[in-house]
């Protein structure tokens, strides 16, 4: 071998870093703490490469799970600076870019941790069994020639079938957060997948218990955190509006509050052109329903936060809107 | 600055009913720092994201309608409201990927006499203002500082995120650490609070049907504001201001903590630093008010 040949480590940037680790052992601790590292990071290094030197080059016992190391099991999802991120993925570079030099290890969920970035996260895997996350069809299981599927029908998947289940936008979203009811993005998404196999059988079905209100669709903040974190370009929010238009389109969709204030938008835009708001949650609320609104409405009405039905703003050119609402509109309630 | 800023000015609904105050305070802030707006009197509603659950094609067409009245007049859309923003952004991102949904979109609108040609860009005003106007520019207009106040910035989702549909728009924003409104704050003088919640979701959307979820949502943000010592927050958005401000007591009595924080939109500080007074800002039609300010 020439000896003359520089190590190519020598040219790849590096960069110092203090990494925060969250620690905590379900078994022997009452309390969470962080231990900190200062460790050098190459422009190579991916998230993994980082818990592996912790694990490997200074703490045995640190604990998180790892598989395939090439983004497809979906193991070692962990939220760096509260930034869900799949470790074998997400480089270094780039976080240390977006949030500095010092970073914090975090379990995708402190509550649910068992031990260190490792969590219990049955309450993923419970939400998503109950979409019946697989293909249900009455398929010949002698098949004597291939059951070819064309590309125009696969595309109608729109990448759902990309999901790893790796919970970076279940344990991101804001909506399961606050209601643990809530289905999440990863359950939804893969209703969608299956749903929009052109071989499934079982749509309604699933439209069924995803239309359920307060833990369905309904139920999304339409935050795009779920889209955004997502390491696999899933874009779990379309699929959640898919599963919206779904259920119009399927006649499945219940006359409540929240289809009528979808609906409400439309009828609003052919009377006005603009929102008629306080007529919007008429429509949506029914009689019934209003006075859960009579306190802020009141506010609202004394700090001149409610036009007059007199001088309710429209649009210009009204007739336009009109005609385009009646050749444009494609959907039914 | 080189050349007089011009746009097409897309209110939204909120605007011109619940949030009054954010039209008036644009106006305001436009003519002083001489920004021409030529508001589109023309446009519909952009659906929310609650049209695009129920009718995917009608919302298209009237929000590409909504971008040809942009073209029509030559100008670049801005928007005031992040969801206008998310909406018309994401409506001009589909049809300028996809020509035959462009094509379809296209046929509709040809049976009114207009044609998507995606000539004019759309951005929310914050941007006009860090990205076009600048910031350097805006201190250089600074008459009244906002010297020692505290000021707890909260984006609003649907200006950051998704990054891709947004990010041309934004000056390049992530998501996850957003810093234009910050360097707003400090542009006019004030103090800019960090606090975990600043780019989380107020849960507007889901007002109606899951009250719970949102008033949680917008009580973290809150209390996250209160927490790091915030005077008042600031958003560029009317959605997530009329859940902050106008139903702030509910809130209130859902996270069991009595609230107390004013909530100012985006126009509102820069005007209030540039010397306008409080009254031609529309502060007097807040709920909670930003007391400070009164006179």
């Amino acid at each position: 071998m020439a000896t003359n040949i520089t190590n190519p480590k020598d040219q790849i940037a590096t960069k110092q870093v203090v990494f925060k680790a969250f620690r905590f052992n379900a078994d022997t601790d009452i309390l969470p703490y962080y231990e900190e590292y200062k460790l050098i990071v190459t422009q190579e290094d991916v998230v993994l490469d980082i818990l592996n030197k912790i694990k490997w080059e200074h703490s045995g016992s640190f604990s998180y799970r790892r598989s395939c190391r090439h983004g497809i099991c979906g193991s070692c999802a962990i939220k760096v600076n509260g930034k869900a991120v799949l470790a074998c993925k997400e480089r270094m570079f780039n976080l240390i870019e977006t949030f500095g030099t010092e970073l914090i290890l975090d379990p995708l969920n402190k509550s649910r941790a068992i031990k260190d970035l490792i969590i219990d996260k049955a309450d993923f895997w419970n939400k998503y069994n109950s979409v019946q996350p697989f293909l249900i069809a009455n398929v010949d299981k002698n098949p004597v020639k291939e059951n070819i599927i064309k590309q125009q029908e696969a595309d109608k998947l729109l990448n759902a079938d990309y999901c790893v289940q790796c919970g970076a936008c279940y344990y991101s979203c804001p909506a399961v957060e606050v209601n643990p009811e809530y289905l999440g993005p990863a359950a939804l998404a893969k209703a969608y997948r299956f749903n929009s196999d052109i071989r499934d059988e079982a749509k309604i079905d699933r439209l069924d218990t995803v239309n359920q209100m307060g833990s369905g669709i309904w139920n999304c903040v339409k935050c795009f955190e779920c889209t955004q974190v997502c390491p696999k370009e899933v874009n779990p929010m379309d699929k959640i509006t898919q599963l919206h238009l779904q259920t119009f389109q399927e006649g499945v969709a219940d006359n409540n509050v929240a289809t009528r204030h979808a609906v409400g938008f439309k009828h609003s835009i052919e009377k006005h052109g603009l929102l008629d708001e306080g007529g919007l949650v008429f429509y949506s609320e029914g009689i019934c329903g209003m006075p859960q609104h009579i306190p802020e409405a009141i506010n609202m009405l004394k700090n001149g936060k409610i036009p007059m039905p007199w001088s309710l703003p429209k649009s210009k050119n009204l007739a336009e809107i009109k005609k385009l609402v009646k050749i444009s509109s494609t959907a039914k309630f | 600055m080189a050349k007089k800023l011009k746009y097409a000015l897309y209110t939204g609904c909120t605007a011109r009913e619940s949030t009054p105050e954010l039209l008036q305070s644009t106006i305001a802030v436009a003519e002083k720092l001489g920004i021409e707006l030529e508001i589109l009197d023309e446009a519909s509603c952009c659906g929310a994201s609650h049209l695009q659950d129920f009718d995917d094609h009608l919302s298209l067409v009237l929000n590409t309608r909504n971008l040809c009245y942009a073209e029509k007049r030559g100008l670049p859309m801005v928007t005031l409201c992040n969801t206008c923003q998310l909406n018309s952004s994401m409506t001009k991102h589909r049809i300028d990927e996809n020509k035959d949904l462009r094509m379809r979109v296209n046929n509709d609108l040809k049976q009114v006499g207009l044609e998507y040609r995606g000539t004019s860009d759309v951005k929310h005003f914050l941007y006009a203002i860090v990205e076009d106007y600048g910031l350097e520019n805006l201190k250089n207009r600074i008459i009244k500082p906002l010297k020692n106040f505290n000021i707890a910035p909260f984006y609003g989702c649907h200006n950051i995120r998704p990054a891709e549909i947004q990010h041309h728009n934004n000056g390049g924003e992530n998501p996850y650490a957003p810093n234009s409104l910050d360097n707003l704050i400090e542009a006019c003088g004030g103090n800019s609070v960090d606090y975990d919640e600043k780019n989380k979701c107020c849960g507007f959307h889901v007002d109606l049907q899951a009250p719970d979820t949102a008033n949680k949502l917008s009580g973290k943000a809150l209390l996250g504001a209160t927490d790091a010592n915030a005077d008042f927050m600031v958003t560029p958005c009317p959605l997530c201001h009329l859940n902050l401000d106008v139903k702030q007591h509910k809130i209130g009595e859902a996270m069991g903590r009595e609230i107390n924080m004013p909530v100012l939109h985006m126009p509102q500080i820069v005007g209030l630093a540039l010397g306008i007074p409080p009254e031609k800002l529309g502060l007097n039609h807040h709920v909670v008010k930003a007391v400070y300010f009164e006179k």
